[in-house]
């Protein structure tokens, strides 16, 4: 078809000009080489440094200078310090570091993922049967409103003080964010997609794998996101109470021993465990919806 | 046989849509056939004991002022509505292209055509498709890279790879510039020439039915109230005398006097 062939051609030749006037723009603009702006981005990136950078140099020069007592908080070198100390000797009173993160870490990973799983089967069961919605919905929406922090009592009542109550405090934290968004991703649907489907003669099954559960995915994935947050934060509280090991047991024996410096050691740690998780769900993010990337371009 | 007559009060649908059946010695003389169908929203009757029947292999346009019931009537008939009543059946697959492309935005081109296909090996039957339809190098592009013409004809290949007797077409071309519809017609034309379905194009634009069709239907008051065929051989010249009296004609029967047209 000669037609096809020219309009093709045209696009082409569009986007060619296009792509001529963006880098001409970029070579007027700075520098010998004509970098696209998503390049020039990443370059200036490290910029972003600079700030927290000179707010450590400052908290180190008032530490220095005795103008921030240790006392209250511990200087950014002797919190190095510590973290050193703590991965390579087994103290009796903290054990190490790594062993710590370990042990938290694992906690976190199995409430997590049990709680995510019970997520997504629950959402799919309301999202797709009006029934399952009706018997399941209102009993998870009520649970939802309870404060989680406020069970912890009732959880040692309950499950004791062992790894229990602590891996379901994390699991029923990461299970409601995950449930309400991956449940209201399967309703948002477009309904348009499902008359396609059944256009297209799809099976039920086939609907729920090729429509609605890729279509749910961008809402689920935000609840992922929000699900490690909260998870964390469960983590960081429910391993506090009677730990016999893990990070959240380092912070109660520093707190005995009024060392400071272990426990900011350990919020440290907390805080890049949460970075590199939300990383990773970032990460994902991207894989999974890599259909999605275009439209921003 | 893949007859699938369906009184439609019993909510007799059939899941078995789609079923590819061989040519068949004692062919039905219809590819689909409509009795006394009739909708109504609420207070409104749209179709009114509306009848039809579409020839095998018949290129039929269907027109009608907004709101006259097109689109219910082609939704009726690709099974997409279930409180019309009447009687309907249709002769072997029904094909949608609806007027947005409705490509399913994470899947590949490739994957949205063959998307559902019953056939040994779906996929080298969708890249044939798309070869036919001339967007075979575009087969793993996601759908949000595509223009608007490129995006409609993923959508015909889809339609066509399931090789259906009925090809229902919503207003698919509206929403494209004029020359990318032109380049749309004729891919069109060529192939309902090489597969014969039976086609149902529902569009507003009188231009666009003479241009296709073998007849002509105005929808109007719920019913079919004009029929015209077409004898003039395609490609059609827009000034040939028959086609400008007909469009004349249409445009009355659609309530635009002449004079106001362009």
């Amino acid at each position: 078809m000669p037609e096809t062939a020219e309009t093709g051609l045209v696009t082409r030749t569009q986007a060619g000009l296009a792509a001529a006037a963006l880098s001409s723009d970029a070579a007027d603009g700075s520098g010998p080489a004509a970098r696209s702006p998503a390049r020039r981005r990443r370059g200036r990136r490290w910029y972003r440094l600079i700030s927290p950078v000179a707010v450590v140099g400052l908290w180190q020069a008032a530490s220095s200078t005795g103008i921030l007592p240790a006392s209250k908080l511990v200087s950014p070198a002797s919190i190095a310090h510590t973290a050193y100390t703590l991965v390579v000797t087994n103290s009796p009173t903290y054990g190490t570091l790594q062993e710590s993160l370990l042990v938290s870490f694992e906690r976190w990973a199995v409430g997590f993922s049990i709680g995510i799983v019970v997520a997504v089967l629950l959402a799919v069961v309301t999202g797709l049967s009006r029934v399952g919605e009706t018997v399941a919905d209102p009993i998870l929406q009520a649970l939802r409103s309870i404060p989680l922090l406020g069970l912890i009592p009732l959880f040692i009542v309950w499950f004791g003080i062992g790894e229990l109550p602590k891996v379901l405090f994390v699991m029923l934290s990461a299970l409601f964010p995950m449930y309400l968004n991956t449940f209201a991703g399967i309703r948002g649907v477009d309904s348009k997609l499902g008359e396609l489907g059944h256009v297209l003669g799809l099976r039920r099954g086939e609907m729920i794998r090729h429509i609605v559960l890729p279509g749910a995915l961008p809402q689920a994935l935000t609840g992922l996101q929000l699900s490690v947050i909260s998870s964390l934060l469960a983590l960081v509280v429910g391993e506090q109470i009677n730990a016999t090991s893990g990070l959240g047991f380092m912070i109660t024996q520093a707190q005995q021993f009024l060392d400071n410096s272990v426990i900011m050691v350990a919020l440290i740690v907390y805080a890049i465990l949460g970075l590199f998780l939300n990383g990773a769900v970032r990460l994902l993010e991207r894989k999974a919806l890599a259909w999605r990337r275009d439209f921003g371009q | 046989m893949a007859s699938r007559l369906r009184s439609v009060k019993d909510q007799e649908q059939s899941a078995e849509r789609g079923v590819v059946s061989p040519p068949d010695p004692l062919e039905p003389a219809t590819a689909a056939s409509v009795r006394g169908l009739s909708r109504t929203f609420g207070y409104r009757t749209v179709l009114d004991r509306l009848d039809l029947d579409i020839a095998p292999g018949e290129f039929i346009a269907l027109i009608g002022r907004s709101g006259s019931g097109k689109s219910t009537l082609l939704r009726a008939l690709a099974g997409l509505d279930r409180e019309v009543t009447g009687q309907l059946s249709v002769t072997g697959p029904v094909s949608v292209a609806f007027q947005e492309p409705r490509l399913v935005p994470w899947k590949k081109v490739l994957a949205n055509v063959a998307l559902g296909l019953r056939a040994t090996d779906p996929e080298a039957s969708a890249r044939t498709a798309l070869d036919e339809v001339g967007l075979a190098e575009r087969a793993s592009a996601w759908p949000a890279t595509l223009s608007g013409g490129e995006a409609q004809r993923a959508s015909l290949a889809r339609a066509l790879v399931r090789e259906p007797r009925l090809l229902l077409l919503d207003e698919p071309f509206s929403a494209l510039d004029a020359l990318t519809r032109i380049t749309m017609h004729r891919l069109v034309l060529s192939l309902w020439t090489r597969h014969r379905p039976a086609v149902l194009l529902v569009t507003h634009d009188v231009d666009e039915a003479i241009a296709l069709a073998d007849r002509v239907l105005v929808l109007g008051e719920g019913q079919i109230t004009h029929s015209s065929p077409i004898t003039v051989p395609r490609p059609r010249d827009r000034d040939h005398p028959d086609l400008v009296a007909l469009r004349l004609r249409l445009l009355t029967q659609l309530g635009v006097p002449a004079g106001e047209t362009d």
